[in-house]
């Protein structure tokens, strides 16, 4: 789960690191009162979205004065902010952090993450090439990547924050602050149970401090259960309001831009449903995962879930049954879709236990369905019938 | 001697009690499984079909002898599972619970790492070895027993791939899953070096998806270690990056194990990587077909 940069830069202040004086506000009107109270020569007016590269597009805007402040909000609330990392069609703003602009002597990145390559343990990584996305560092200068792992029982040596400072080249009363700022960082990645969380800039001001600039965190979605706290910082309004549907349900649902809606019992099944409409020429339009569900309320509401997709012109049901018995499984489908209206072609194939029961009840429905067996013939019966749609 | 469960194995079940465990314990019976006994923490004395439950796994060891142990607790319990399993001093741990935080996962690895325990999964689907027995959640009715490894990442997909083989006459040695998560047990790497070692086994069939760099790991492995031959399905070739494709371990990150990159290597590494997993029943065939040393039919 990702939270905003302003969420995230409270956690750092609750985690003993230093970010600039500011506040999020969600009218311009609020951001100019925010530039009052800051009271510093020049503050950072900056968008809130769940993605990066946002100076880029507009995002972010210096003003010197509290009205200039309340100008560059007006323009930043309620903007359609488009960066390399959200895609053409962009995303909404709806807050802007309004905090203290720093001079800045130097940028250095920072992160500490959760998927390190060949050790199976958090990892800090450094650069003292901040300000730039880490993937251009990576590919620019790999050799200037510090790397060190973490203990994550969350048990820290001084050295290893030593390790990390001095490498970045910083100087001495910087490091034992950087140090310190290390060893909280490993604190709260443990502690919180993040994936990543990324300091970049951590910004060496010219009044001679370090200060986290910008901040990107995630948290690993199977540790939510403990922690409340990170749970309320979601926001529903960065989310694709179908994904969020589908995630209340238990589903495991991706959105894509394809054309063949699916669904398959599994996710390994359902990428391999995915890649078979693709295959025989069709678009998959999602990833969707419905587990072991099959009453007529669940089948339903993932039915819904694809049927709000407007780019859909047919939809492809892969089950293979094991435990779960293809013929509960028809049943399903067959009592939700006589309550539903489907604009578009479905092509059904079951697979494994009772399949044959299943089959028969899809047949001697009233609903029409294509009802397949093998795997290869849904696929392209199905890529077909989308392509028939258009 | 079969990989992981043989004619030796004494499975004790934990979390026997539940609704997952209690339904996939009686499927494990009917296919020949030599349950020895369950554990539930407050349960312990009653009996499941005729199977002692008992409160810890080291009564489980040392009443009867368990030495295989399989976990169906929920996700909170299930670090702590494993770890009394591995005190009790179970050498094999076959784990199919869902949704274990990574950081106690990372904690229960690091445990486990040079003991000579090896844990299978979590988040898996279990492992079979037909005609002796089965932990986890694999359907029954597909195998037959016979001379082919599976080992594979994900449940139904690799159902799917064994259903295939079992309808061509095409037995398996033992199926194995590793497991969605991005920080499993055993690797690919771990479970071809048992086939590999395995005279029960001809040759093995790999099935993986996008995320992380086991498949990558495993043509490095096949090539240099590997001299059976190995049929191969990478799922995920239509996956876009940065998105969690349901398995906590099905992510593209940073552009790093995209479904292209693993076919690549793996095919670099002489793995035979089919487009569908409809076709590899065919390819085993093939593949079989062509070593001398090597029959399809009777396999018993």
């Amino acid at each position: 789960m990702q939270i905003h940069e302003y969420q995230a830069k409270d956690i750092l202040r609750e985690y003993g690191i230093p970010v600039p004086r500011g506040r999020i506000a969600g009218t311009p009107a609020e951001a100019m009162e925010i530039a009052l109270e800051i009271g510093s020569d020049e503050v950072a007016v900056k968008g809130q979205i769940h993605a990066g590269g946002r100076c880029k597009g507009g995002g972010i805007k210096l003003a010197s004065t509290p009205w200039e402040a309340q100008d560059a909000a007006s323009k930043i609330i309620g903007m359609q902010l488009i960066t390399p990392q959200t895609g053409p069609e962009g995303k909404k703003v709806r807050r802007v952090l309004v905090e203290e602009a720093q001079k800045i002597k130097r940028e250095i990145y920072i992160a500490i993450i959760n998927r390190a390559q060949k050790r199976e343990q958090p990892v800090f990584v450094a650069s003292d090439e901040g300000g730039v996305a880490i993937e251009e560092i990576l590919s620019k200068s790999p050799e200037k990547v510090i790397r060190v792992y973490a203990n994550p029982d969350g048990s820290f040596s001084g050295f290893e924050g030593r390790k990390i400072a001095y490498g970045l080249g910083l100087e001495n009363p910087l490091v034992s602050e950087a140090s310190g700022i290390i060893k909280n960082l490993h604190r709260l990645f443990i502690e919180k149970d993040a994936s990543a969380v990324e300091i970049n800039p951590l910004a060496v001001t010219e009044g001679g401090e370090l200060l986290a600039l910008d901040a990107k965190m995630n948290f690993d979605d199977d540790a939510l259960f403990r922690h409340p706290e990170i749970r309320e910082l979601r926001d529903p309004g960065e989310e694709d309001h179908l994904e969020a549907e589908a995630r209340d349900i238990g589903v495991s649902y991706v959105r894509l831009d394809g054309n063949v809606g699916c669904m398959a019992n599994g996710a390994g099944l359902a990428m391999t449903t995915m890649d078979l409409i693709k295959l025989w020429g069709g678009r998959p339009a999602n990833f969707l995962d419905i587990g072991g569900r099959a009453s007529a309320e669940q089948i339903g509401k993932v039915f819904r879930i694809l049927n709000s997709d407007d780019k859909i012109k047919a939809i492809l049901v892969n089950i293979f049954g094991g435990i779960l018995r293809c013929d509960r499984v028809a049943a399903g489908i067959v009592e939700a879709l006589s309550n539903m209206d489907i604009k578009h072609p479905i092509v059904i194939r079951l697979k494994g236990t009772n399949a044959e029961e299943g089959r028969k009840i899809l047949r001697e429905s009233s609903l029409k369905f294509e009802v397949a067996e093998g795997l290869s013939e849904a696929a392209q019966r199905v890529a077909h019938m989308a392509r028939s749609q258009t | 001697m079969s990989i992981l469960l043989d004619e030796n194995s004494r499975v004790a079940i934990q979390g026997i009690s539940g609704r997952e465990g209690s339904f996939h314990t009686r499927e494990a019976l009917k296919f020949g499984t030599r349950v020895v006994a369950g554990v539930t923490p407050g349960k312990g004395g009653a009996d499941f079909e005729g199977i002692p439950v008992y409160d810890r796994v080291i009564d489980a060891v040392e009443k009867e002898g368990a030495n295989i142990a399989g976990i169906y607790v929920p996700a909170i319990f299930a670090p702590d599972a494993i770890l009394e399993a591995f005190d009790a001093g179970i050498n094999t741990i076959v784990c199919m619970t869902e949704g274990i935080p990574v950081l106690d996962m990372v904690k229960v690895k690091n445990m486990l790492v040079s003991s000579g325990c090896r844990l299978i999964g979590p988040n898996c689907p279990g492992i079979a070895t037909p005609g002796v027995g089965k932990i986890g959640f694999v359907p029954n009715f597909i195998h037959k027993e016979g001379r082919v490894g599976v080992v594979s990442r994900s449940g139904t997909l690799t159902y799917e791939v064994i259903d295939h083989l079992t309808a061509l006459g095409i037995g398996q040695s033992t199926s194995v899953g590793i497991g969605g998560d991005s920080i499993v047990g055993s690797t690919f790497v771990d479970i071809l070096e048992l086939f590999e070692n395995d005279p029960r086994t001809d040759m093995v069939v790999l099935v993986g998806e996008v995320g992380g760099t086991a498949e990558e790991d495993a043509a490095l492995f096949i090539k240099d270690r590997i001299k059976k031959p190995v049929v191969a399905f990478i799922a995920g070739r239509t996956v876009p990056p940065g998105r969690r494709m349901g398995h906590a371990g099905a992510i593209i990150a940073r552009g790093k194990g995209t479904a292209e990159g693993k076919i690549r290597i793996l095919r670099k590494a002489g793995v035979m990587v089919e487009e569908s997993p409809v076709n590899i029943g065919e390819a085993v065939i093939k593949v079989l077909g062509r070593s001398e040393n090597i029959k399809i039919e009777n396999e018993k």
